[in-house]
């Protein structure tokens, strides 16, 4: 079935220059292979479309159950330069959260 | 152990997290982070201006106000406040707040050598970009190395209450003191990423207690009185992350985990000037009420470079605003969009980016966003870019005129044209470290 990516993680994002990151977590470690197998650098490229002009580089973090995001030129210059509003990127984690994902329904159920 | 917390996350954060901070303690040492990227750019305008200012001017009538508790308490202030004139800030401390000790580290402004690198051969390219600083070279307005602990640490022996820098790397702050009461040493790489691992956690102040936490945010206690982080080191390179009792806020692993991966590219090396410290190491469990344990940090050496920040005027800005109201508000922020755009093509000027966005219908999220259904009201904002002045001030004029002879609904001006606003752009890059000689003042 496919949800939000909201219903499984949460994330913060923020800004060096022009590019972007976003650090997404599971909020149950169980979830963690969900995200690796769903949020791919692809489909985050493709979910944000012509507001990231650059590259979207994936690191994952097994021991946190996160995975760290990097958008390149997503800020249209950034810092200062930058004429948007969001100038800094700190709306793009939410903006990730909406993405859908597909999950087996026995991936949500409670563990023992 | 020793108790470090950080009472500011930037120049302009809350003005009574410092005083809270100490009121609540105990503490042995409070860090403050005053600088951003840009914000040398404008400090060294004001010393331009005045050649007693150039640094963060809160933090001398801040010291005045924590001058008694700071020595009751024996709380020693480790702050970046300098800015580009820290033996001008120390001064004024000295003065505002007599009794205190102050030592200040300098070395990182290297505005005046930057000619100097230059026929030494250091490019000094864009680590975004690439280019070389050629060319920008006659529109530099401040240029500063990263620091590290260690000057901090140096300065900390001289028996100083308050230590002040200029640009230093915002993780060294709390690593100091790890490294000033341990005795940890210049090669004890696994305990300077962790050491860092804990400034880089409480750097940003209260986003590593609850603040801009996506995870329960509505259920998140009294953000009103959010508690500032504090670290409780051990000399074994372990730490937990915790608050002061009774304040607001929450200290866990989401919250944890969200400033842990703030503003990091990749997680396996973030470095500073005084390691590389490897995040995917890193392990983290719950050990009470407020209280996260961090351990297992992983480092290794640093690099042989230190990170420039140079600023550089880059032309000028302006953004405006104007809200229009239901029926069909989207399409008649859009249509007035074109109007604009229209009129600024036939009176000739250039622009170097013309940028429009509707505030209501996925001005943040852009493509992710849903469809916006009709909204009541929308705002839309209209900003350029120029290196000419004079086309950016011709833009501020003809946003109101929309009102009379535009789509119907136009409100929201009340604040007139907008401000006209140089742009300082940031440009970062490398220089060999040996270039860099910090060194200590005791002030006066």
């Amino acid at each position: 079935m496919k949800i939000p990516l909201a219903r499984i993680a949460h994330a913060r994002s923020g800004d060096k220059g022009d590019t972007a990151n976003i650090g997404v977590i599971a909020y149950q470690e169980r979830y963690y292979p969900i995200l690796v197998r769903e949020v791919t650098a692809e489909r985050v490229k493709r979910h944000f479309g012509d507001l990231v002009q650059g590259e979207v580089e994936r690191y994952e973090l097994p021991n946190l159950g996160a995975l760290n995001l990097v958008l390149r030129r997503a800020l249209r210059g950034g810092g200062t330069v930058s004429l948007r509003v969001d100038a800094q990127g700190k709306t793009l984690g939410a903006a990730l959260l909406r993405m859908e994902i597909e999950v087996g329904e026995h991936e949500l159920e409670e563990g023992p | 152990m020793i108790r470090i917390a950080n009472g500011q996350g930037f120049w302009g954060d809350w003005l009574e997290a410092p005083v809270r901070l100490l009121e609540q303690g105990p503490l042995d040492y409070l860090t403050l982070d005053y600088l951003a990227e840009v914000t040398m750019s404008i400090l060294q305008k004001q010393r331009q201006r005045d050649p007693n200012l150039g640094y963060a001017r809160d933090f001398p009538p801040l010291m005045a106000r924590l001058e008694r508790l700071v020595r009751e308490r024996n709380v020693k202030v480790i702050a970046n406040a300098g800015g580009v004139n820290p033996v001008a800030c120390a001064r004024e401390v000295c003065r505002m707040a007599p009794s205190l000790k102050v030592a200040v580290v300098l070395g990182d402004d290297v505005l005046d050598r930057i000619d100097e690198f230059l026929a030494k051969g250091y490019e000094m390219r864009n680590l975004d970009t690439g280019e070389p600083l050629e060319a920008i070279r006659g529109r530099i307005l401040s240029a500063n190395a990263y620091l590290g602990a260690f000057p901090l640490v140096k300065a900390l022996a001289t028996g100083a209450d308050v230590v002040i820098s200029g640009r230093c790397a915002d993780a060294s702050l709390a690593l100091a003191p790890m490294i000033y009461e341990f005795a940890w040493r210049e090669a004890d790489w696994d305990l300077l990423a962790a050491g860092t691992v804990g400034g880089h956690i409480i750097e940003c102040g209260a986003q590593a207690t609850g603040g801009n936490c996506q995870a329960g945010w509505q259920t998140m206690p009294n953000l009103a009185d959010i508690g500032y982080p504090i670290l409780e080191a051990e000399p074994d390179g372990t730490f937990v992350v915790t608050k002061p009792p009774g304040t607001g806020g929450r200290v866990d692993l989401h919250t944890v985990k969200e400033q842990l991966l703030y503003e990091i590219g990749d997680p396996r090396a973030y470095i500073t000037p005084d390691c590389i410290a490897d995040f995917t190491t890193i392990r983290l469990e719950e050990c009470g009420p407020d209280r996260v344990r961090v351990s297992r940090v992983r480092g290794r050496p640093r690099t042989d470079f230190l990170k420039l920040s140079i600023s550089y005027a880059a032309g000028w800005k302006a953004v405006g605003t104007l809200v229009y109201s239901w029926p069909d508000a989207i399409d008649k922020a859009r249509a007035a969009d074109r109007i604009v755009r229209e009129r600024l093509a036939r009176l000739g000027l250039r622009f170097e980016e013309v940028h429009s966005e509707v505030l209501g219908a996925g001005a943040c999220h852009g493509p992710a966003a849903a469809p916006a259904p009709d909204p009541p009201e929308v705002q839309l904002r209209i900003g350029v870019r120029s290196q000419d002045r004079s086309a950016v001030d011709r833009f501020t004029r003809e946003l109101i005129p929309l009102v009379l002879s535009g789509p119907p609904t136009a409100t929201g001006y009340g604040e007139g044209r907008p401000a006209v606003h140089e742009v300082v752009a940031f440009w970062p890059a490398l220089i060999p470290r040996h270039e860099i000689q910090p060194r200590v003042e005791q002030v006066p």
